[in-house]
């Protein structure tokens, strides 16, 4: 245990992903509030919020799916938040995105999903294409599922192939949405265990936006809380668990909402949520 | 006052719902004519897949629609033209209005119905099950994967599927000709062709091809817009619907108007 957080500390050098007071807005309603933090290469970095905290929002920008209102977001020398539409979709072949429901396209088998990003922006000769293919469906241990279509595949099934499709490309920073959600718990820790796999084999940067505790606490180095578009905490799972923030226990105790606050707080939390309705 | 703003409102929306069409085909057309020559390929194949789809996937269901509408437009002119003793004019009547309007209206509508409906379900669910996002993260643009090969196919198509449908239409009226009005077959279609001036066709085949690119950018654009959950696609795919009904009719009547001051020259 020791050995291994001294091995990630000396990857925590270089900064992968810098976020710089940023913020991003739906029309009117303002949903992240001057967020800033750093990722380190190698690490795995698990967002935790609640449901409506804009966690799938920071997530959403970081992928370059939403444009910042302002604010920098500095990745690979970069900042994203103002770069050309080509400039960004280099930068998007360098990093691979799971999303919630695996998002596999319908008509295209298991192979042709992951092969998709391959045929696009490489010249690789189709046979050469098929030993990547079956390489990555073997890292995520879906061999032999190539033809099958999206359709015949169980929920956690899906999610191995939508990583797969993910790591086509070799990327250098991985993200998930919520890889667990809708997944009964045994296939969840599976995906938990695929993603500290792909963690030490590859030393990739791995950012992780959940909800579901166990799984937090077990693939990541560190940890940000976002509540209502704010960083409320960062640090080590270690730091996170001996927290005394009233935030954090609340999320890590389980807390119902109105017990956590004081009657005032409540009071407020209710009438901040009457004028901004859903947030 | 408040009727003043509300007529403001619906205008400057159509005004920016055509803006949109507008840039979606623009785009469209880029990656069709411009891109190819910046080293991003053409997607003939799926071009070619979606053409069979929407060209001769139609063809059963055309065929059978428009020899009724033919036999029904002989079935009308023959009760006026018979007052006259003029019911050897049904063939020309039939020819004439099968080419003009009938056939690429028809063709546009069955279309509209099984394509068109089509696209914007299609790319609703893919918005809605986070496809669409997929793609832009893997740096694949969706116009140029999925929209443009659907413009290539429909504006291909649908001129092809417009001269079967005038075909079939004339064929129907040849059936009410051959037994109802002394006509052999060989004689109804001559007379058929004899009628029509080749511009009848082109302008027909002119407007279809306006209609392929209507119903596409429409298709298009409701399920590239469609928001969150199931019964957003449902309503992407009504809204494609009666909009590229309604655009279809008015690309109609603007091109007809425009042909007929054009002829009067």
């Amino acid at each position: 245990m020791e050995q291994s957080s001294s091995a990630t500390m000396t990857l925590e050098t270089e900064a992968m992903i810098s976020l710089r007071n940023l913020r991003v807005s739906y029309g009117e309603r303002e949903i992240l509030h001057g967020i800033g933090f750093d990722v380190m290469r190698g690490e795995t970095l698990v967002i935790l919020g609640g449901s409506g905290s804009g966690k799938s929002t920071l997530l959403r920008t970081l992928v370059g799916l939403e444009r910042p209102s302002s604010g920098e977001i500095w990745l690979k020398g970069k900042n994203i938040a103002a770069i050309s539409s080509g400039e960004m979709d280099e930068i998007r072949k360098k990093i691979g995105m799971s999303f919630q429901g695996g998002a596999l396209f319908g008509s295209m088998t298991v192979g042709e999903n992951v092969a998709l990003p391959l045929r696009e922006h490489t010249k690789l000769e189709d046979s050469t294409i098929e030993i990547i293919l079956r390489l990555k469906l073997d890292q995520v241990g879906l061999s032999g599922y190539e033809n099958y279509m999206p359709s015949q595949l169980s929920g956690g099934m899906k999610k191995r192939a939508a990583v797969a499709r993910a790591l086509a490309m070799d990327p250098e920073i991985l993200f998930f949405d919520e890889p667990s959600a809708g997944l009964d718990p045994i296939i969840a820790a599976g995906v938990d265990q695929l993603i500290l796999e792909l963690k030490q084999a590859f030393h990739m940067t791995i950012i992780v936006v959940t909800h579901e505790l166990a799984s937090a606490f077990l693939i990541a180095d560190r940890m940000v809380l976002i509540d209502k578009g704010n960083v409320v905490a960062i640090g080590t799972t270690e730091t996170m668990r001996s927290s005394t923030h009233p935030r954090v226990r609340q999320l890590l105790d389980r807390m119902a909402e109105p017990a956590v606050s004081e009657k005032l707080d409540y009071l407020q939390m209710l009438t901040e949520e009457h004028r901004h309705p859903g947030r | 006052m408040e009727l003043t703003t509300q007529i403001g409102e619906s205008v400057t929306d159509g005004l920016a719902y055509l803006g949109a069409l507008t840039s979606l085909g623009g785009r469209a057309a880029y990656f069709t004519f411009v891109a190819p020559f910046q080293g991003k390929p053409l997607r003939l194949q799926r071009a070619i897949s979606q053409a069979m789809q929407t060209g001769v996937g139609a063809l059963p269901i055309l065929s059978l629609i428009t020899f009724f509408i033919g036999l029904i437009l002989a079935l009308q002119s023959a009760y006026e033209l018979r007052k006259f003793g003029a019911i050897n004019f049904v063939a020309s009547a039939v020819a004439i209005s099968m080419t003009r309007e009938l056939g690429p209206l028809i063709t546009a509508i069955v279309v509209i119905g099984r394509s068109g409906s089509a696209f914007a379900a299609e790319i609703g669910t893919m918005k809605v099950t986070e496809e669409i996002d997929a793609l832009e993260t893997m740096a694949i643009d969706p116009i140029h994967f999925l929209v443009t090969p659907k413009f290539i196919a429909m504006m291909v198509m649908l001129p092809c599927l417009t001269i079967w449908a005038n075909s079939m239409g004339i064929l129907g009226g040849a059936l009410f000709g051959v037994t109802q009005a002394d006509f052999t077959w060989v004689r109804y279609i001559q007379s058929s062709l004899d009628a029509l001036f080749l511009r009848d066709i082109t302008t027909g085949l002119v407007k279809s091809v306006m209609f392929g690119m209507t119903i596409t950018a429409v298709g298009c654009h409701e399920g590239l817009s469609t928001g969150a959950g199931a019964e957003q696609v449902g309503r992407s795919t009504t809204r494609a619907v009666v909009v590229s009904i309604f655009l279809v009719i008015l690309v109609d009547l603007v091109f007809t108007a425009l042909f007929f001051f054009m002829s009067e020259k």
